[in-house]
């Protein structure tokens, strides 16, 4: 007769979840996954140009960090990325899935363009600073307040919600560029206030995107203080913790979603503000283009600490400009920036498992469980 | 009249590269996966389809059979875009990363890819829109025989294959989810994996064999794109892109119901078309009218949560991983 | 003919330091109902999800028609005709009865929907179910719902048939309609068995009674050869002396006085009907009752987390005599008055901590708003939770470890910690000393009696009937939603809050 226990056999491999892991461990595993994808993206890029990946990373560097010139082009747009991701932080922190960036970016910009083209020349630079950045707040603000809205009355699902917000937000950038166009028929505005330049960020210590970092960095410094150490802050972990707890603290769910993404919303209208009237002095469909996205996965993988973002916005922007370089040098198309980028944040992703979990391999020898 | 021909066949062409990924992304949202990574994967669909005939037309050379290039695009189109959702499906299943960021990581990976091959390609044919597939995209666009029977010929018989492929797609997915015992486990682990799971339905299968195949359909909605839509040329204008994000709001408009996601693409293509023969806009109202397909969705989308009829709603568990030890 | 359906032999299961179920040995025979008797905890449910694959015995055999088997999933159980019916419902809520039915049933292609409409309606038929093949689950009555879980089960061909505590949802009317169909079921040749705590139950409907205690089987007697007060001797044990310190009350005044209270639970079932009692300053009220009875309604209502009938009053009084109606007030104004609420729900964690956050964190959830500041003041909660460390001797590396990583019994002392330091005039506890070892119990207990001695109204919601002897004032027993006794803790006797919590009266010359 044959017991039970004898029939069984573990199975060769299952998970169960890490109960503690040190920090760096985890960072461990993180550097891990990231030499992992850049061998990946070498391997990739070796076998379509056959060329040296060493060398491609070399000249990747050259790419973002060669002149001085590229260098502030690299930090101009690691802002950007890094302001949107300040404004998403909060609102995944709360788990709402504010995959609407894009959309609040470009009403930023919209007001912000409109600011430029209707008081560019009657209102004295400095007002105009603060209207343009006050309109831009408003705006993005109302563009995150929708999904908000709906969402803390009847649980409409924001994920879907705030995504079609976006191409509504982008119609509506056409139809300004349609209406601002210069000169008529071109389907652009071109460069607004050229010769006037009001509207546009003045040079701070002698670098055209000083301010562009300034106002980011603040922002940086800002957000991490609010959701750290401000009551409001507080409030905004609890609700994404446990709805039943938020409750159970006296915290009203709906109020802290509506303020949230006000706020994050407001945050990625300056970042379209900073974009219009800081970077490109134009509006356009892809004034965001598509680094509301990018910027989700800069805040995920950060962990909603603004301070980690910096570093990842540097990397991401670091990966594109660099692909931009290898593309002109070696004569091929820069859309190789997204493959790598694909890559190396796959195996982000993936590596966050084996922080999170622990591989159990089936023992040769069976312990024997005696009940006590 | 011949307007509103017009615009019926437009609209049909668009309908069916959005029928197709929603399709796509139904399949896998009905396994519990929100994959937001539709439109990297109808890239990839296209681009393979793409590459695949440009290099069997360059190898046959004159002996270059439309059958053989359709069937040769059509394989690689939902192979590739199936390992688009194996990556996804990898991710979230077995390593249990968040879905809506894999997802969105795809995307660019995915639209990485098809743009960069598609740039390449253009370079190698000499120039953008010099790509040369004419054998293969005839093979797509080859109408049925019908068209010539006057109005009704013109609306419902002029269109290539992959417009009928579709709506077939869709019929029989209808029929699957519905009316088999397979369709029936699937919705189960999309809804409850824990009950699923009890009943002895595997989870993990469930929801790769879904996403990967979702995929592939998704893919076929590229393919339509490149070889029909765009008629066998390569355009790093992020059009894909547009339209898959349109095919994920798409499930959510047809409340995840594949037979709804017929009528409701075409409607989609027709008030995404209709700016143009509506008289009297402006190019910039025709901007805002452009708006339409988006507007009506969100409303749906609200309308859907207020109602919040059980039936109408995302499968229970869309967005979650599922860990057994976790129940 | 051998007429045994199923035999345990010597079976065990231990969930880490915890031995559920203790060399159990077990025999069910074919065509009976058969009563599985235990107190919460005794090893009932873990027994018998040995028998239904969830589970997996350490030690042991099992039997089935006189073979030796191995069962190690649902699907094992299942092809040996062994169905489990689950207290929590295993069903998809957007299917219709019949898709849940042929759910994971295999084969391919088209289920013949006419046929299996057929089947259901014949299996309902057969042993008198009322049920409606194409309703969805969401439309149908928790008591539709268990119909349609049994019928899952028969429909797979279950010779035998297990419930775990079948009734405890049911209305009295469905209870007689779901005996009827058990009883039809056993004429049929099935076995039964239901698991259950509900003495009066266990006398309708079964054959036999096998009663556990604390995962020891304790033997098995033919119902009519038993009455409910043996079986609860049975099932109770003899009081085990705990020797927890039980000081005389002090500067005993009224603090809560509760009348009519009634809360409607989510699924549209009264959790709470009519509930009226009075507590006391410098008292400690224990409450009894099968868990699931309505005590995290009681608490919850009290606490205005779960909105009150109308007609119900909570009239609290303060430390300095003024009197407060609670039931309307917000959560937040409750607990500025000084009523605490420590709930250790299932999960441990659940409502009452977050288990991202640090202690310090936690401790700020009931302090946080206090001043007018923007910022948060973490000094004094990060004072506090070095505190409660130090105090509750909570086992931690350091203060900045998020409690979902601390062990159970340390996240139970840092939350009863916090609410003690709200220094409240009435403490609530719902499960304290869930899944603890004895000495950390033995701590919060202390910690209990001090506050009562501090002139705090402790309220006190237990599992363990020895503890609450020792420890309370006074216990209250609550039944199905309602207050079937109210004993003094000094005088009281195990066996009395038994027949209490299942609701037979307490004879006078007892």
């Amino acid at each position: 007769m044959s017991s039970p226990k004898k029939e069984t056999r573990a199975p060769l491999m299952r998970i169960s979840k890490r109960a503690q892991i040190s920090t760096p461990k985890a960072w461990g595993i993180r550097a891990c996954a990231l030499l992992l994808s850049l061998l990946v993206s070498g391997l990739v890029i070796y076998a379509i140009v056959k060329l040296n990946p060493i060398k491609i990373y070399v000249s990747m560097f050259e790419g973002a960090f060669g002149t001085t010139r590229r260098s502030w082009s690299t930090i101009r747009d690691a802002m950007m990325l890094l302001c949107i991701g300040i404004g998403l932080a909060p609102a995944f922190k709360m788990r709402f899935w504010n995959i609407g960036a894009e959309g609040q970016i470009q009403v930023g910009g919209i007001v912000t363009a409109a600011c430029m083209i209707y008081f560019g020349n009657s209102l004295p630079p400095l007002a105009l600073f603060i209207v343009m950045l006050a309109a831009s707040v408003a705006a993005g603000a109302v563009w995150g307040l929708f999904p908000a809205f709906f969402k803390a009355r009847w649980g409409t699902n924001e994920t879907l919600f705030t995504l079609m917000m976006n191409y509504v937000a982008i119609q509506l950038t056409s139809f300004c560029v349609s209406i601002w166009e210069n000169p008529a028929g071109s389907g652009n505005i071109g460069v607004i206030n050229q010769n006037t330049q009001a509207g546009w960020f003045p040079p701070v210590f002698g670098q055209a995107y000083g301010l562009n970092v300034i106002i980011v960095l603040t922002l940086a410094v800002a957000m991490y203080v609010y959701m750290r150490y401000t009551k409001q802050g507080y409030e905004i972990a609890v609700v994404g913790s446990s709805e039943n707890t938020a409750r159970y603290a006296g915290i009203s769910v709906k109020k802290v979603y509506l303020r949230t993404m006000a706020i994050s919303g407001a945050i990625c209208g300056v970042a379209g503000f900073v974009a219009v009237s800081g970077a490109s002095h134009t509006i356009s469909v892809s004034t965001a283009g598509g680094q509301g996205f990018t910027a989700i996965i800069v805040a995920w993988l950060a962990k909603f600490n603004t301070f980690t973002m910096i570093i990842i916005a540097f990397l991401l922007v670091f990966l594109e400009k660099g692909a931009v370089e290898i593309a002109s040098a070696y004569n091929l198309n820069d859309y190789a920036s997204s493959i790598i980028t694909g890559i190396i944040l796959f195996f982000i992703l993936g590596s966050e498992f084996f922080i999170n979990y622990r591989l159990i391999f089936r023992r040769r020898e069976k312990k024997e469980v005696s009940a006590a | 009249m011949t307007q509103l021909i017009q615009l019926i066949q437009e609209a049909l062409a668009f309908g069916t590269v959005i029928l197709f990924g929603a399709i796509g992304e139904l399949l896998t949202e009905k396994s519990g996966n929100l994959n937001l990574g539709t439109p990297g994967i109808m890239y990839l669909g296209g681009i393979a389809g793409l590459v695949g005939a440009f290099f069997y037309e360059a190898a046959a050379g004159a002996a270059a059979s439309p059958v053989m290039g359709v069937l040769i695009s059509l394989v690689c189109a939902f192979v590739v875009a199936g390992l688009g959702g194996l990556i996804y499906s990898f991710l979230t299943i077995s390593l249990r990363a968040n879905q809506n960021v894999t997802g969105l990581t795809l995307t660019i990976f995915g639209s990485g890819v098809a743009n960069f091959l598609g740039g390449s390609l253009n370079k190698l044919a000499g120039g953008v829109g010099q790509i040369s597939i004419a054998v293969t995209s005839s093979g797509y666009r080859a109408a049925t025989g019908l068209e010539n029977l006057g109005f009704v010929g013109n609306i419902l018989f002029s269109y290539g294959f992959l417009v009928y492929l579709a709506i077939v797609i869709a019929i029989v997915a209808s029929f699957f989810l519905n009316r088999t015992r397979a369709g029936l486990n699937l919705r189960s682990v999309g809804e409850n994996p824990g009950t699923a799971d009890a009943a002895g339905i595997s989870v993990a299968k469930n929801k790769y064999l879904a996403t990967c195949i979702g995929a592939g359909v998704s893919g076929l909605g590229g393919l339509f794109y490149v070889m029909d839509y765009t008629k066998g040329t390569w355009a790093n204008d992020g059009g894909i892109e547009r339209l898959g994000w349109l095919a994920v709001a798409l499930v959510i408009f047809a409340t995840w119901k594949p037979v709804k996601a017929i009528w409701g693409s075409y409607l989609f293509g027709v008030l995404f078309w209709m700016y143009l023969y509506i008289p009297g806009l402006t190019r910039s109202s025709q901007e805002l009218f452009k708006m339409l397909p988006y507007v009506v969705t969100i409303i749906v989308l609200i309308v859907v949560s207020i109602r919040k009829k059980r039936e109408n709603n995302p499968p229970e568990s869309l967005g979650l991983a599922y860990f057994r030890e976790e129940r | 003919m051998d007429k045994s359906a199923v035999r345990l032999e010597n079976v065990s299961k231990s969930f880490g330091p915890v031995t559920a179920v203790n060399r159990v040995s077990l025999e069910l025979r074919r065509g009976e109902i058969l009563s599985l008797l235990g107190e919460n905890g005794s090893g009932k449910t873990t027994l018998m999800n040995m028998l239904a694959g969830l589970y997996f015995p350490d030690e042991g055999e099992i039997f089935v028609d006189g073979q030796p088997v191995t069962i190690r999933s649902p699907r094992d159980a299942l092809s040996l005709g062994i169905g489990m019916v689950h207290q929590h419902f295993k069903l998809v809520d957007v299917f219709t009865a019949a898709e849940n039915i042929v759910l994971g049933t295999g084969g391919s292609g088209r289920y013949d929907a006419k046929r299996l409409r057929q089947d259901i309606l014949d299996i309902s038929q057969k042993y008198g179910f009322e049920i409606d093949p194409d309703r969805k689950i969401y439309d149908m009555s928790v008591s539709e719902r268990q119909t349609v879980e049994i019928v899952k089960v028969l429909y797979r061909g279950a010779k035998i048939l297990i419930l775990d505590e079948p009734t405890a949802v049911l209305t009295p009317q469905e209870t007689d309609k779901l005996f009827a169909v058990l009883r039809s079921m056993r004429e049929d040749g099935k076995s039964v068995v239901i698991i259950t705590h509900k003495l009066n139950e266990v006398m309708a409907v079964s054959d036999r009674v096998a009663v556990l205690r604390r995962g020891k089987y304790i033997g098995d007697v033919a119902t009519r050869e038993t009455d409910p007060k043996k079986l609860t001797e049975m099932m109770v044990g003899r009081s085990i002396s705990l020797n927890i310190d039980r000081p005389e009350p002090t500067q005993r005044t009224e603090r809560l006085r509760v009348s009519s209270l009634s809360v409607l639970g989510e699924d549209g079932v009264m959790k709470l009907k009519d509930v009226s009692f009075e507590a006391y300053s410098g008292e400690l009220l224990g409450i009894a009752g099968i868990s699931g009875s309505g005590q995290k309604e009681l608490l919850e209502a009290i606490a205005g987390l779960d909105p009150a009938q109308p007609g119900a009053s909570v009239l609290f009084t303060s430390r300095e005599g003024e009197a407060h109606e609670l039931v309307g007030k917000s959560p937040l104004e409750i607990a500025a008055l000084g009523v605490a609420l420590s709930f250790v729900p299932e999960d441990r964690l659940g409502m009452g901590l977050v288990g991202d956050m640090d202690i310090t964190d936690n401790m700020l959830l009931r302090s946080y708003k206090r001043g007018k500041s923007f910022i948060t003041d973490r000094r004094r909660p990060k004072k506090l939770a070095e505190e409660v460390v130090d105090e509750l001797e909570v086992a931690t590396p350091r203060l900045s470890l998020p409690v979902r990583r601390l062990s159970g019994g340390n996240v139970q002392k840092v939350l009863v910690g916090r609410e003690i330091a709200m220094q409240p005039t009435v403490l609530m506890t719902a499960y304290a000393v869930r899944g603890l070892d004895i000495n950390t119990s033995y701590t919060i207990y202390n910690l209990l009696t001090e506050q009562k001695m501090k002139g705090v109204c402790v309220i006190y919601v237990g599992e363990d009937l020895d503890v609450l002897l020792e420890l309370c004032d006074r216990i209250m027993v609550i039944c199905d939603g309602q207050v079937s006794g109210v004993l003094d803790g000094r005088t009281a006797t195990k066996e009395q809050l038994g027949l209490l919590m299942t609701h037979m009266e307490v004879s006078a010359g007892e």
